[in-house]
């Protein structure tokens, strides 16, 4: 079997290619993943660039990108296949009208490969040309759901009653998310190799705006970057996302801002937080510094 | 070890060894490590270039930990394990030099700061003055020679000394006293500045110096871990690193850190709570059969009920009564329940909350539209009415207030939880009332923060009330909790 990757390094390079920019735990995972031929479980904050990982990935081999979104309420028929029963009653209908075909011969007949239907995670392991299967959000899934999931990310084959076993064509590159409202089992996370994405640290999240951003002053990506990360300080029940960390900064740039002064991020700071109060509690972080010390310079 | 495990290691070289020794480090700190973890953690390795240490590390964590609350106590734990691999925790001897570790850039570093050619020359002046330029500039180089200077310097670092990190490094950072260099940064900067700093450039460069100076602290700690490793061995150092794991931390000894820790944790918990009463709700879609219907239906059958019909269930509203004793015995507890009564109401509608140390007073309003829990908790503690006489704890009094004024409105809809350790220093239990609770509330539990074994002895009742509660549980940790809410619906 030959491998995606040679290297940390290339993947670090190709991802880089694809505007993704990896850190050493997102290489080395990536490239795990590939040589070991097990899924990733990514886990971290909402807007860290989980699901954008296995989008670049797919993108920088080349492979088609094959997503499942889970929800509550998922289940085989939406995750794995169904079979298409009304093409079957048509096949009936048009055996029967011969007359003389033995219904065995029929059953056999109904429940073959032209009658099932591929979902996702079948149309995965069934491809011929390379794929990345992507399961978003696998906490959104009951406990009992993800059983459904671990006969292919163990093996790489569905069982299918009726047919038997399919198994992989090839191995394809399976990446998992999850936002970690629920602990997931110990029998998913077992067979996973796992990755926490946390926020980006200031250099890589000032590099991140830098190459999504291209039109941006290297002055002005710095002090985005800087700003973001003291407001992610705070106590705040949604802290800034990447994407909005991004949605930020274009928008200073079509403003034409080229240093971001205390009214600037008050005005534009609702780009960044989405409920009110964490607004509310950033621009009095904002402004409430320079009262303090405005009192003390003015004392001393 | 298993058989297989042992097997496994035997057939492979010293690497193996190695990784067996850390993974029995691992479960000993409390990680669930299991067989085949293992066993895909030995293979990725192959995979890595060992000298990599980053890689190493990366591939060992995403084998070996799936959970990222256990992240610090792994990194802590390799960094122990491994710190005498790699050339970047080389260490001759005890004896560190100053100038031999500094790895300067040239390219970096253009000017040099004055006191670089013999660390232990430099008076403590000198020193302080070093690391207040290093700071300023944010020279890591600089300052990762300085943090092994000050722990030389400060820590007093004795071989075979029985004494855990925490000990030298606090005795290095109260001779480094960070707070004041943080000021005097602060004010150079705006000294430096032509015009006043703005609020925002002020928190802006703030927080960066803050960055700066957690990074020396963590060097600082990753200096005296190399010591001590040097002086006891990898294996001894990591038993005396063994901390509970987040989930097992005990409320009432958390330290400030834990404590943001675990309000973070409690979050899921409360989303994990209502989401089960959701789910109940809309898997059991039937309700009680409907008798009518099912006979007007059963004319189409010639009188024979084929279709059963039922009703439609009410969707069970829950309402749930939190009653907390904030009083002194139980304060580290107290204030993470006022997180967890926060976090629980903002899950559902129909919270009330109450607090009580000898008086009660219902606090529900604090809670509600209030998005600054700090703020919240404050309130509690300064407007809440709880005291009546001496403020010790009464749970018995406090409980009469309860029933006289609130007893109405416990219906069969609510849940009860009552939180505290039911230390009543003497007082009346008055657990009739207890009693007259369950009787009218759907259920009643108690969550006590004493270890089990401490029940009932002193001035503890806790058995008196658990004789009229639907269940009383040892609530001391994430764990526990999270049991408890697990068996709650």
């Amino acid at each position: 079997m030959t491998h995606r990757f040679d290297s940390i390094d290339a993947v670090r390079e190709g991802l880089r290619s694809v505007d993704y920019l990896a850190d050493d735990s997102i290489a080395g995972v990536a490239f795990l993943a590939d040589r070991l031929e097990k899924p990733v479980l990514i886990e971290g904050p909402a807007g860290t660039g989980k699901t954008q990982l296995a989008k670049s990935i797919a993108e920088m081999s080349g492979a088609r990108l094959i997503r499942l979104q889970c929800y509550e309420g998922l289940d085989e028929a939406k995750a794995l296949y169904e079979w298409n029963y009304k093409k079957q009653l048509l096949r009936i209908q048009v055996e029967s009208s011969d007359g003389d075909t033995e219904w065995t011969e029929i059953q056999d007949d109904i429940f073959s490969d032209e009658f099932l239907l591929p979902r996702p995670l079948l149309e995965a392991i069934t491809a011929d040309d390379p794929v990345v299967l992507l399961i978003d959000e696998v906490d959104r899934v009951e406990l009992e759901t993800e059983a459904l999931l671990l006969e292919i990310l163990s093996d790489y084959q569905v069982s299918i009653p009726e047919l038997g076993t399919i198994e992989a064509k090839q191995i394809p590159l399976v990446f998992l998310t999850s936002n970690n409202t629920r602990e997931l089992s110990e029998a998913l996370k077992r067979r996973c190799l796992f990755l926490h994405l946390d926020y980006p640290t200031l250099e890589r999240e000032k590099e991140i705006v830098l190459t999504k951003v291209p039109e941006i002053s290297e002055n002005l990506a710095d002090q985005v970057a800087r700003i973001v990360r003291s407001i992610r300080q705070l106590e705040l029940k949604k802290h800034p996302s990447v994407s909005e960390t991004l949605d930020w900064a274009r928008t200073l740039v079509l403003l034409g801002i080229e240093n971001i002064d205390e009214s600037d991020a008050v005005d534009t700071v609702h780009l960044l937080l989405k409920y009110r109060s964490d607004i509310e509690k950033a621009i009095k972080d904002f402004t409430a510094n320079s009262a303090a010390h405005f009192e003390a310079s003015q004392a001393s | 070890m298993t058989s297989t495990e042992a097997a496994f290691s035997a057939k492979a070289g010293p690497l193996f060894d190695l990784l067996e020794g850390f993974v029995v480090e691992l479960r000993n700190a409390g990680l669930p490590v299991s067989l085949s973890e293992n066993i895909d953690a030995a293979e990725a390795v192959q995979h890595i270039d060992i000298e990599d240490r980053v890689a190493f590390k990366y591939s060992l964590a995403a084998t070996l930990v799936k959970n990222d609350a256990h992240w610090k106590t792994f990194e802590t734990l390799f960094e122990v394990y491994f710190s005498l691999r790699g050339p970047e925790y080389a260490l001759d001897g005890d004896a560190i030099e100053f100038d031999d570790d500094v790895d300067f850039d040239p390219g970096e570093q253009p000017q040099g700061e004055g006191g670089q050619g013999g660390g232990d020359g430099l008076s403590p002046e000198e020193l302080a003055e070093l690391l207040y330029q290093a700071l300023r500039q944010g020279d890591e180089a600089l300052t990762r020679a300085i943090a092994r200077q000050a722990v030389k310097r400060y820590a007093g670092m004795e071989p075979g000394r029985p004494v855990g990190g925490t000990y030298y490094l606090y005795r290095t950072l109260r001779n480094l006293d960070l707070d004041s260099v943080l000021d005097r940064l602060m004010e150079q900067r705006r000294a430096d500045a032509d015009k006043p700093l703005s609020s925002l450039q002020e928190r802006l460069e703030k927080d960066e110096y803050q960055d700066r100076i957690d990074k020396l602290r963590r060097e600082i700690e990753a200096e005296i871990r190399r010591r001590l490793v040097a002086d006891r061995g990898a294996e001894a150092m990591a038993k005396t690193l063994r901390k509970p794991l987040p989930e097992d931390v005990d409320f009432m000894h958390a330290s400030r850190e834990e404590m943001v820790m675990l309000r973070r944790a409690i979050y899921p918990l409360t989303r994990k709570l209502a989401v089960r009463l959701a789910r109940k709700r809309r898997h059991k879609r039937r309700g009680a059969l409907d008798f009518r219907n099912t006979v007007r239906h059963s004319l189409s059958y010639g009188g024979v009920p084929v279709e059963p019909k039922f009703r439609h269930p009410k969707p069970a509203k829950p309402e749930i009564f939190v009653v907390a004793d904030i009083s002194g015995s139980v304060a580290a507890f107290a204030r993470f329940t006022l997180h967890l009564v926060y976090a629980i109401s903002s899950q559902f509608s129909r919270v009330r909350s109450f607090v009580f140390i000898d008086g009660l007073d219902e606090v529900t309003s604090f809670f509600e539209g209030v998005d600054d829990i700090t703020e919240a908790v404050h309130r509690v503690n300064t407007e809440a009415d709880v005291v009546w006489v001496d403020g010790h704890s009464d749970y018995g009094h406090a409980l009469e207030v309860f029933w006289d004024r609130y007893g109405n409105d416990v219906g069969p809809k609510t849940t009860v939880l009552i939180l505290g350790d039911a230390r009543n220093n003497y007082h009346a239990s008055q657990a009739w009332i207890t009693k007259e609770i369950q009787r009218k509330a759907r259920k009643l539990f108690w969550l006590n923060p004493e270890p089990k074994a401490y029940w009932n002895t002193g001035d503890s009742i806790v058995g008196e009330y658990a004789s009229h509660c639907d269940g009383v549980f040892e609530v001391r940790n994430l764990r526990q909790l999270e049991r408890f809410v697990d068996n709650l619906v």
